[in-house]
């Protein structure tokens, strides 16, 4: 087992030698890589890459913003909508009311008005028929006088007891 | 399409060249080396000696002719950090750039070794007392060595007794002797075999170029996706921001949001650094044919990274986290002082253990790799038996394809692991105090 250690190390195993050269030109380019390429590059790329990523969150918050808002808003028409038919078929419904109520109110109005000018007519045809009677009585009672003048007359030469008789008469008529 | 036939006819082509290279070159080589060495030996008796004799065997004609492929030196080779960049037959040099206390600052291009095109990546030439030896940069350690190019007969191992231990020492044959060779200053402090020898290697070795090649990459790649965000703000994301946004926001939502709380977004810069350079490392050591660099694998990245997460995590702890590591509150007395130095260990093993992982998995997986395909050359003999040769192909071929995907599905793992576990150390040490009694 030891021989063996030994072949192993006697082989000149370099890579397992820290060897200054190699130490000081690693050092150099790992530090130049990291500082260099770190301020040039990686910091802005980085932050480039972080933009992006912002910018696809905002992008898609903003998305999910809208599609919200958009929804909303078809709510709210769909609210408007349905407010505007309710309304339509109230107005439509007050509109029939009053309309029935109107036509009633006229039906009744021209009934009444019917009544009132009938009721006139009746009383205007009860004073006409009373003074068409008046004045067929007087002109009745004035021919029958005048007939009964004339009678009289012929007669009442005679007998003054028949004027009276006569007259009572007339006034009978009158009465009626 | 016919890109990829081109790109594989490229790759075929490529790995046939380093083969037969590798095959006629060496022998030519070992030949040629093994001449020059009997001339010498006469000239070197003093050499001889009896617990040398082994190393010397080791270039005598008949080791020569046993002198076959040896798996564990191929693949330690192959994930070892090189001054030369081999793909395929191609050795690519790379800027040296060495400090020897005594001498100063060297800096040349590798060329100047005259690199061998045997895929050893042996150099021919010393350069100011530096020889490439197999694809890594050693010293010659004796100062008097001349300046300037000398020719390198060949390098030579000895198994020798130094301080009690047995180690393997590489000499140089030039100028008629045999020259110690001291290899790069490791911060192990003897640990590994290594410690601080007579120079220092700062060179732009092979896993320095992938580090820079995969910086560069993401470095472009994160410089024009922030460009683009810039430029054309609030616009879908193409291209590049495809393939790294949800990376970015895996590691910000998965890893930083969850173990840091509010304080993430101070965080998340260093959390993305480490995801991507391990990743982007760990993945650029995987494409086949390109090198296979193997910087995660190696401990000097991974101990890198993990102290700067250690410094990060003890840094921003705050009176909470101390309290809990120094005084637990809330136990008796005598358990506090048992329970300290345990939580003191933890504090420290936690770097321990991210360097590790990291470095284990990543070399594991390179290793696997390796070593399936050093079976088909074990199994072939090297050449010699064609028909096992071929099977193993088939085999190695499938167990290697098999092994690659488990290795893409372990860098992404261990880059995330990394990542979070920072994350969680860090967590833990800025968490704000619940008023809890019972909280521990």
């Amino acid at each position: 087992m030891n021989s063996f250690f030994y072949s192993i190390l006697l082989v000149d195993f370099s890579p397992l030698k820290p060897d200054f050269g190699l130490l000081f030109w690693s050092s150099v380019f790992f530090l130049l890589f990291w500082f260099l390429i770190g301020k040039m590059a990686f910091k802005p790329i980085v932050k480039a890459l972080k933009d992006r990523q912002d910018e696809i969150q905002s992008s898609l918050d903003a998305a999910k913003d809208a599609r919200a808002e958009m929804s909303n808003l078809k709510a709210e028409n769909e609210k408007i909508l349905a407010e505007a038919r309710e309304e339509k078929m109230n107005i439509i419904k007050e509109a029939k009311e009053s309309a029935t109520i109107v036509i009633a109110e006229a039906r009744d109005k021209a009934k009444e008005e019917a009544q009132r000018l009938l009721q006139q007519a009746n009383l205007d045809i009860e004073n006409a028929k009373k003074a068409a009677m008046v004045d067929v009585k007087n002109e009745i009672g004035k021919m029958a006088l005048q007939i009964a003048e004339k009678v009289i007359r012929k007669e009442l030469a005679d007998k003054p007891a028949n004027v009276d008789y006569v007259n009572k008469l007339v006034n009978e008529v009158k009465d009626n | 399409m016919k890109q990829f036939k081109i790109l594989f006819l490229f790759l075929f082509i490529g790995i046939g060249r380093t083969f037969s290279q590798d095959n006629s070159l060496s022998t030519n080589n070992s030949l040629a080396q093994h001449e020059s060495h009997e001339v010498q030996n006469p000239a070197a008796p003093g050499h001889e000696a009896a617990n040398q004799e082994p190393s010397h065997s080791g270039s005598s004609p008949a080791a020569h002719e046993s002198h076959k492929f040896d798996p564990k030196e191929t693949a330690f080779h192959h994930i070892s950090d090189l001054n030369v960049y081999s793909i395929g037959p191609w050795n690519f040099p790379l800027p040296c750039i060495l400090y020897a206390p005594s001498k100063g600052w060297s800096v040349f291009s590798s060329g100047r070794f005259q690199i061998d095109d045997n895929h050893h990546g042996t150099g021919q030439k010393i350069v100011d007392g530096y020889v490439l030896n197999k694809g890594r940069i050693n010293r010659i350690k004796a100062n008097e060595f001349p300046a300037g190019e000398v020719a390198l007969d060949e390098i030579i191992t000895k198994k020798e007794t130094v301080s009690g231990k047995e180690k393997e020492q590489d000499y140089a044959m030039a100028q008629g002797r045999e020259w110690l060779l001291d290899k790069p200053s490791t911060a192990d402090g003897g640990l590994f075999g290594g410690g601080i020898t007579s120079f220092y290697d700062f060179s732009i070795t092979k896993n320095v170029l992938s580090m820079l090649l995969v910086f560069a990459l993401l470095a472009w790649v994160f410089l024009s996706m922030a460009g683009n965000y810039k430029k054309a703000p609030g616009t879908a994301p193409k291209g590049a921001q495809l393939l790294m946004e949800p990376l970015i926001l895996f590691i910000q939502d998965e890893v930083a949001k969850p173990f840091l709380g509010p304080k993430w977004e101070r965080f998340l810069p260093l959390l993305l650094a480490i995801f991507f350079f391990v990743l982007g490392l760990n993945l650029f050591g995987q494409i086949p044919f390109f090198g296979g660099s193997n910087v995660t694998g190696n401990l000097s990245f991974t101990l890198v990274i993990a102290l700067i997460s250690f410094i990060i995590v003890n840094v921003n702890g705050n009176k909470h986290y101390w309290e809990h590591v120094f005084w637990m509150p809330g136990i008796p007395a005598w358990v506090k002082i048992i329970l300290t130095p345990v939580e003191v260990l933890g504090v420290l093993i936690k770097p321990v253990t991210l360097t590790l992982r990291l470095f284990a998995n990543i070399t594991a997986g390179h290793m696997a790799i390796l070593i399936f395909i050093c079976l088909i050359f074990v199994f072939g003999n090297s050449g010699a038996n064609t028909g096992a040769g071929i099977g193993a192909s088939i085999g190695s071929g499938l167990l290697t394809v098999f092994m690659m995907s488990i290795e893409l599905l372990v860098a992404f793992i261990q880059a995330f692991v990394f990542t979070l576990l920072t994350a969680s150390y860090i967590g833990a040490a800025t968490e704000e105090h619940h008023a809890d009694a019972n909280h521990h």
